[in-house]
């Protein structure tokens, strides 16, 4: 008897076995089935927060260099310790920045700090107030709506101009026009000229339309008069952006007066920096929790294991017979590790048609979905769990005398 | 060259502490399209050598040839083989699986054998039709009465063209009248040519084999053959 017809036998008797014991086959299902729910749940969960991640940033732009007193991400105590002490980066600098850098398409300080703005009787009691200038637009890809972007002689000039994210032109100035009217950003009047386009928000936590884009020369005088600033830097050409970087550094080095051999006293942060310390956190939350929910899945084995001895020993005597006109140990192993994986398939099935419609629970606040891959990996973890617990069981019918087993009653 | 040989075989059995010795060398021979009966009280070793002849176990010491081949020395799956092949088991409880139907019971050993569907099909009606089930192929177990469940068995041991039909008590569990038409069935199959070995403790079912061997205390304590005349077997 070849496998194939092993295994078409097999699915027959596992069906008919799964059929003759409707009851027992489901409850014994039901730990699969909770397992693997768990399991399907977590992983579209955990799809879902890593595309949430990855739209979030893709806000901060590939091409785009962060350089700034310190690293976004600081690993150590030990590490703060070093940073702390280090020099703010003043507009001077950016300024020597923008002359030297060649590689770069755009340089835009930036500096922010919340405020409350207000329009006549109408405030926002905290706004994220940016000092830039108009290289901002293309640094950040911000697009505008209404109106335009502050122009260069704005940004040099310090004229009371600024551009309002959607929200604050919404909370400011509900249905009317937000243009030509002067808002209040601190103790000084500033006539708006531009209003931006919907952004959403930055990783669920910083609303990127709650902001009031001002000339630079304006927050320094208005706002805060040294503030350590974040130099936006897009490169001209995303191939060579390391190329870029090289040049950023070492432009920034002469520009700082590091001298050789000392390390940098400034950070270049990137997109990729997010991206490497997010996907090492999202490691560790998808092993401990695919380990926590495997426990479920695990503990299902164990029932199915437990009902696959039953099964055996209620079944000793067709064992005998099967074997006495001619079965072949494999034969009856492959027949019951068909019946166990057949059982925890079914229960795979099952848990897909609950854990589907969950998964649109879950999309409300990610945006997950059931994907084909993660449904066909916990059918196959089922089958899997099925022929694993089901093993010892069906070696042990494999194994058994032909006399003994017909004895049997 | 005879279908089976077995020379010295013994068997014995650990039990506790004790060694139980079921059969002591025991040496028989059985010709091809003999119909032989295995007498004896239980105890008496009758099962052992049931078994054994059945390749359902092996000896402890002794030579056993079935149709020329060396089985003595076999290992679990050569020996499903070879009853597979060579054996058709009768069993006093009919032990057929009470999910499938006459056909499927009866298909199962060719499934095993490996032959292809439509094969196993033709072959398991023309056993049913031979035992004359032919009109009960869709019935189950349960639908069936004992005397037709064990029709069924008997076409579940034929329809591998066995060298060996070997039926164990196979009138235990019928009445007298039932059990007599099963014995018929014997006597027609004996008379197309089919070798049968039936292990019975009942002198009236051993009668109808030609040939009686009785074991006692697991030695062959007698060997004679039944000359029976026509009249005998149309009376009973």
């Amino acid at each position: 008897m070849n496998f194939y017809t092993e295994v078409k036998e097999g699915l027959f008797i596992a069906w008919d076995a799964i059929r003759a014991n409707k009851l027992r086959s489901i409850l014994t299902t039901l730990g699969i089935v909770i397992g693997v729910v768990t399991v399907t749940l977590m992983g579209t969960a955990i799809d879902g927060l890593n595309r949430a991640f990855l739209r979030s940033i893709s806000m901060l732009g590939a091409d785009v260099l962060y350089v700034s007193r310190t690293s976004w991400f600081i690993d150590s105590y030990e590490e703060w310790l070093k940073v702390r002490d280090r020099h703010d980066i003043t507009l001077a600098q950016v300024r020597e920045l923008e002359k030297q850098m060649t590689l770069a398409r755009a340089i835009a300080p930036f500096v922010d700090s919340r405020r409350p703005v207000k329009y006549k009787n109408r405030n926002s009691s905290s706004v994220t107030v940016i000092g830039t200038t108009e290289q901002f637009q293309f640094t950040s890809g911000s697009a505008v709506a209404q109106g335009r972007f502050l122009t260069a002689e704005e940004a040099d000039g310090g004229r009371p101009v600024c551009v309002i994210g959607f929200d604050v032109a919404t909370n400011l100035f509900q249905q009317g026009p937000a243009l030509s009217n002067k808002i209040k950003v601190g103790q000084q009047d500033f006539e708006v000229v531009g209003v931006l386009e919907k952004q959403g928000n930055f990783l669920g936590h910083f609303n990127l339309d709650n902001q009031v884009i001002i000339p630079v020369k304006q927050f320094l005088s208005g706002i805060w008069h040294d503030p350590d600033f974040e130099i936006q830097v897009k490169v001209a050409d995303l191939k060579s952006l390391e190329d870029a970087k090289e040049e950023l550094r070492g432009v920034m080095r002469k520009i700082r007066h590091v001298p050789p051999g000392k390390e940098d006293d400034f950070a270049i942060n990137q997109q990729e920096n997010f991206i490497s310390t997010f996907n090492r956190v999202a490691g560790t939350i998808a092993t401990a929790g695919l380990f926590i929910t495997g426990l479920s899945l695990f503990v299902g084995g164990i029932g199915i294991m437990n009902i696959m001895f039953v099964s055996v020993a209620e079944r000793t005597r067709e064992i005998g017979v099967r074997k006495a006109i001619g079965a072949k140990r494999r034969t009856i192993l492959v027949q019951f590790l068909i019946e166990a994986a057949s059982i925890c398939l079914l229960g795979g099935l099952l848990a897909l048609a609950i854990a589907w419609p969950m998964t649109f629970l879950i999309g409300q606040f990610l945006p997950a979905t059931l994907s084909l891959t993660v449904a066909g990996i916990a059918l196959l973890v089922s089958i899997l769990t099925g022929i694993v617990s089901g093993f010892f069981p069906a070696w042990r019918a494999a194994r058994m005398n032909p006399v003994d087993a017909l004895r049997n009653e | 060259m005879s279908l089976i040989r077995l020379q010295e075989i013994s068997r014995q059995y650990q039990m506790g502490a004790e060694i139980i010795h079921a059969l002591r060398e025991v040496s028989v021979e059985i010709e091809r399209g003999e119909y032989v009966a295995i007498m004896g009280p239980s105890g008496s070793g009758k099962s052992t050598l049931m078994n054994l002849l059945g390749c359902l176990d092996t000896a402890t010491s002794g030579l056993y040839e079935l149709n020329g081949v060396n089985v003595s020395e076999m290992d679990d799956n050569q020996l499903a083989g070879i009853r597979n092949k060579e054996i058709g088991f009768v069993f006093q409880t009919f032990n057929l699986l009470p999910r499938a139907n006459a056909l499927r019971n009866v298909e199962l050993p060719l499934i095993y054998a490996g032959l292809a569907n439509e094969e196993r099909k033709r072959m398991a009606l023309e056993a049913l039709t031979q035992v004359g089930l032919a009109d009960r192929i869709h019935h189950k177990p349960n639908e069936l009465s004992g005397g037709q469940r064990q029709r069924v068995a008997v076409a579940r041991a034929l329809v591998t063209d066995p060298s060996i039909i070997l039926a164990d008590e196979p009138t235990g569990n019928l009445d007298s009248k039932t059990g007599e038409e099963i014995m018929a069935l014997f006597e027609t199959l004996s008379q197309k040519g089919n070798t049968i070995i039936v292990v019975t403790h009942e002198e009236n079912v051993a009668q109808h084999a030609r040939r009686v061997l009785r074991i006692r205390d697991g030695l062959i304590a007698g060997d004679e053959r039944v000359e029976r005349k026509l009249a005998a077997v149309a009376v009973s």
